[in-house]
């Protein structure tokens, strides 16, 4: 029921618990229950709108950052992750396998922003030991959704047998 | 000049869709919840797949029955998912599984056979048989029977000159499917009656109360069979025109003739794309089976609630409303609905007379599109 609930809140997270209830076959109380459990639990850790900035007059920067990492003894990564994550400009970190260590996604007004953040935030930090910033220059989809527009399609006709 | 048509086809009426297809494609803003095909892109690995073929070159006729790994990968689908034993050679790849229908008629047929074809159903069984010299004998389903086919009915239609029985389940419009017990009743008769069976099973991946049982899995019916599948509804192809029918080699042999002379053999990149679709594809399926369910859901629940009565269907994608109560005919309430809400859906007596009194309602579109639609039949049955 869970996995349910939680494939139809990815896929529109603003779908009612009635309408829920009904196409999976669960009472709206139910839906409800489950939900707030997990709100409880942080397995729904929040609910979010897309949108494509591109489309707007806010002109975001974005940037993809390798950073590499010496771990600490008995902390791990995790100490030098957080501090890394506690800063409002980062958008996500993760820790990565292969060529380095943390992959931090940020967001800023202008890339000069960026690049302040990563040479005067980022890189001075004590256990960092190199940086490599991607910026983004165009997103053609996200979260599943295709973001650049594409051609109309020709559709289905209006009745078939 | 003398008349170039034949008697016959001047004797067929067109499709009972084909009227409302003109009033409807008049109309710009009318919402359509008439088509019969799935609102799914044919997913996107499977296309690639098409695309590819080209891509090498593939733009030879294949061999007259169809691709040899394509007949073994569907071999192998009737395997898993009905534990029926069919050798690759017992398999033809049509031109979607409307040919197949077609050309087993054809090849099993003489003058005045008489075809049982039980309705509410596909446009395509009555006349493919009259154009097979054979006689259509309709068996008229029945809502309080969830729209079944009973033994009771099928013993009631069966005369000395019955040869075929046409198994339309998972049914198209009503959405009725048949369990392993109604089956189980049907082979009886068949075996006693010394019958055979085209089962269509096109929409057999698309049951929600459980998996789909072929006639062909039960004990003594393999043998008086042909099974009629293909990938239009299960792998939203339907733009592709693929479909195969296995059956008895006896019977499949002649199958190909037919095709072999009308087709040659089904579109190449079509078969190949398909092999993907076997191969790869199941975790589509049980995608879209499950959206599917969904709207089903939400349909069935929008319909009790504007006060339509309608029997649960549990397979494909249709909900077929009675509109008995509001004395109007099929035809009269959907030419109403279309014209004053701009809602199309498709009169119940486009596929056979005993439809009327019934909608088709397809659900392969958006909750958004259905919620939408189901306000307009709400407002259009309050006016009334």
């Amino acid at each position: 029921m869970r996995e349910k609930i939680l494939d139809m809140l990815y896929g529109n997270s603003k779908i009612s618990a009635a309408d829920m209830a009904v196409m999976l076959g669960y009472s709206e109380q139910e839906i409800k229950d489950e939900i707030a459990a997990m709100e409880q639990e942080g397995i729904i850790c929040g609910y979010t709108t897309m949108i494509n900035w591109d489309k707007t007059e806010n002109e975001k920067v974005s940037a993809f950052i390798e950073v590499k990492v010496a771990p600490q003894r008995g902390l791990g990564f995790d100490k030098i992750a957080e501090r890394i994550y506690k800063f409002d400009e980062v958008e996500s970190v993760s820790l990565m396998s292969g060529g380095f260590d943390l992959g931090v996604t940020i967001e800023g007004k202008t890339i000069k922003e960026v690049a302040i953040f990563v040479h005067e935030k980022l890189a001075p930090l004590e256990s960092v030991i190199s940086t490599s910033t991607h910026f983004v220059l165009k997103k053609y989809k996200e979260h599943g959704v295709t973001l650049v527009s594409e051609p109309k399609k020709a559709g289905r006709m209006m009745i078939t047998p | 000049m003398r008349e170039p048509l034949s008697k016959m086809i001047k004797t067929i009426p067109p499709s009972g869709i084909r009227k409302f297809f003109d009033i409807v494609s008049e109309m710009e803003d009318a919402i359509s919840l008439g088509v019969g095909e799935p609102d799914f892109d044919t997913p996107w690995h499977i296309r690639e797949e098409g695309i590819y073929s080209l891509e090498q070159g593939r733009t030879f006729y294949t061999s007259n029955a169809g691709l040899k790994e394509l007949k073994e990968e569907i071999s192998k689908y009737l395997k898993r998912s009905q534990n029926i034993q069919y050798p690759a050679g017992d398999i033809l790849v049509t031109v979607g599984g409307s040919e197949a229908i077609d050309i087993a008629l054809r090849a099993m047929l003489d003058p005045g056979d008489e075809v049982l074809i039980p309705q509410p159903s596909y446009v395509s069984y009555e006349p493919c048989t009259l154009l097979a010299d054979g006689k259509p004998v309709i068996i008229q389903l029945k809502e309080e029977n969830d729209f079944r086919l009973t033994k009771k009915e099928l013993l009631d239609a069966v005369t000395e000159k019955t040869k075929i029985l046409v198994l339309p389940f998972p049914n198209n419009p009503t959405g009725a499917i048949m369990e392993k017990k109604d089956l189980e009743e049907i082979a009886e008769v068949i075996i006693e009656k010394d019958l055979f069976v085209i089962s269509d099973e096109i929409y057999s991946e698309l049951t929600y109360s459980g998996k789909h049982i072929s006639i062909a899995s039960l004990p003594g019916m393999q043998e008086r069979t042909v099974l009629i599948n293909g990938f239009s509804k299960a792998y939203a192809m339907t733009g592709w025109r693929l479909g195969y029918a296995a059956a008895p080699h006896a019977i499949i042999e002649q199958m190909i003739k037919i095709h072999q002379f009308a087709i040659m053999c089904a579109p190449t990149t079509s078969q190949y794309a398909a092999l993907e679709a076997l191969r790869k594809g199941d975790s589509d399926v049980k995608r879209m089976k499950e959206s599917y369910d969904k709207r089903r859901r939400f349909l069935l629940n929008e319909l009790k609630r504007i006060g339509l009565d309608c029997f649960t269907p549990y397979g494909a994608f249709y909900a077929f409303p009675s509109i008995k109560k509001f004395n109007m005919t099929s035809d009269e309430f959907a030419e109403r609905l279309l014209k004053e809400q701009k809602v199309a859906v498709v009169p119940g007596t486009a596929f056979g007379a005993c439809g009327e009194g019934f909608l088709r309602i397809s659900y392969a579109y958006s909750i958004d599109d259905l919620k939408v639609a189901l306000g307009r039949i709400e407002d259009f049955i309050k006016s009334l």
